[in-house]
């Protein structure tokens, strides 16, 4: 192992190389108010357009359909939230336990729904029937599912079922977009550019030409109806970049990463003993994988992997701010203390891979030690 | 849930209330050897992790998970029967 080794690239991954020139290039020409009409607001509005093309054409929809703003939080918020506001049935969304806290959060803000949310299975699979039985209530106006779990990488069927007339879908693709096709079936969508190498700040709101949403915010007047704020161009063109690139490259990357996951899966399961590999192993994100470990504090995983060379996430309570487990591994009935997170990096290597499955049991049976287990 | 001291015979309780995640199934798996195969140990813990983890353990470990009560001052009580 020649350095530090990240293994988190579902918190953020780093810019893709393809999106590093383009941000220095537009750095420099992408600085001016694009609702200008005078040379350098030409240029600003020329790049801003670019961006917004070269987005919606590597994820297969039009170009009027995508907002920049800025963050996938912010996407997740305007899109559900607009939909809601958008609707003449009611208030009410419907979603699974297991949706990012950005959806819930939103929810809990502008929307009626329950904090319990529809069943998942024990994979984090929602229930299909469930979802849209509980979609069939008086006054529902939103189903939120997300494309993909974030924290255990299980995919989702959007798409795959019907829902009754007037109720729209609400995806939240952060975990999922550049490195899936987006799903079918949706009003509205989210996307986080950090999350595949673009650069922090910038979210994708998609909304469908027909879909009935309405500002839920304060409007403002900018080149596009759905967006508040000064252009944050140089950043969005980078991130359009950045999303070509993962897209024309994401057959190769998706099967190395999801046989490195399948190594994984095998490896912990196999050589650290008491230890549960938690979400859908086929239907899955290419490169993501959670376990948790019996006895282990997740807080001590993390450090002392930290110590050896392995950036990994946990959703154990004792390493969140509110001292409360991951709300995804408790809906799934899932072990919560001892979890581990891994999410690979496009470089990332099968030795990268072996020396943490090598790592991975001594440690776990130290950290055990300690408790006389 | 059940009302407080109406649960089921419990042959030990195991105090982990002021205990943090994971020490609540740290403790109950040290004491599993102290009940006879049949017999309920309880843990009660204020941890919110205790909830799914006590199951979660049960599940990993072949032992049978009874439910949730509380003890008799109202905090949180978490009823395993040792399956072997």
């Amino acid at each position: 192992m020649t350095g530090p080794v990240d293994l988190d690239s579902a918190s953020s991954a780093p810019l893709h190389p393809a999106a590093r020139e383009v941000l220095l290039a537009a750095l420099d020409r992408g600085y001016a108010d694009p609702r200008r009409l005078h040379r350098p607001g030409r240029e600003a509005r020329l790049l801003l357009d670019n961006a917004r093309e070269a987005t919606a054409d590597a994820l297969g929809v039009r170009a009027d359909e995508v907002t920049f703003t800025p963050s996938g939080t912010h996407a997740v918020h305007l899109g559900l939230l607009g939909l809601v506001r958008g609707s003449r049935r009611g208030s009410r969304v419907v979603h699974p336990a297991i949706e990012h806290s950005a959806v819930r959060q939103a929810v809990a803000w502008g929307a009626d729904g329950s904090d319990q949310g529809v069943r998942v299975d024990r994979a984090g699979r929602v229930d299909e029937g469930g979802l849209v039985e509980a979609a069939c209530s008086p006054d529902v106006a939103v189903v939120a599912l997300q494309s993909a779990n974030h924290e255990v990488g299980t995919v989702q069927p959007v798409g795959e079922f019907e829902l009754p007339d007037a109720i729209t879908l609400f995806t939240d693709a952060c975990a999922s977009m550049g490195r899936l096709p987006l799903p079918a079936g949706w009003a509205a969508a989210a996307g986080s550019a950090h999350k595949w190498g673009g650069p922090a700040g910038v979210g994708v709101l998609l909304v469908r030409k027909r879909a009935r949403w309405r500002n839920p915010f304060p409007g403002d007047d900018r080149i596009d109806e759905r967006s508040t704020g000064f252009e944050n161009i140089p950043a969005v063109l980078a991130a359009a970049a950045s999303l070509q690139a993962v897209v024309a490259e994401r057959e190769e990357v998706n099967a190395r990463h999801h046989a490195l996951i399948d190594v994984v899966r095998r490896r912990v399961g196999a050589e650290v003993p008491d230890v549960e590999v938690v979400g859908d192993p086929e239907r899955r994100l290419p490169h993501l994988v959670t376990f948790s470990c019996l006895y282990v504090d997740g807080e001590a995983l993390v450090t002392e992997l930290d110590r050896l060379g392995f950036g990994i996430a946990s959703g154990s309570a004792c390493t969140a701010s509110t001292l409360t487990p991951s709300h995804v591994l408790e809906a799934m009935g899932v072990l919560t203390h001892g979890n581990v997170r891994l999410s690979l990096q496009r470089e990332t290597t099968r030795a990268d891979v072996d020396a943490f499955c090598d790592a991975l049991p001594g440690l776990v049976a130290e950290i055990r030690a300690r408790v006389g287990l | 849930m059940t009302a407080p001291g109406a649960g089921p015979d419990v042959a030990l309780e195991l105090d982990c209330r002021q205990m943090p995640c994971p020490m609540p199934i740290i403790e109950l798996a040290r004491h599993l050897a102290d009940v006879e195969v049949g017999e309920l140990l309880a843990v009660v813990a204020h941890d919110p992790a205790a909830a799914v983890d006590v199951p979660a353990w049960c599940r990993m470990k072949a032992q049978d998970y009874v439910g949730a009560d509380t003890a008799g001052d109202g905090a949180p009580r978490y009823v395993v029967r040792r399956a072997g």
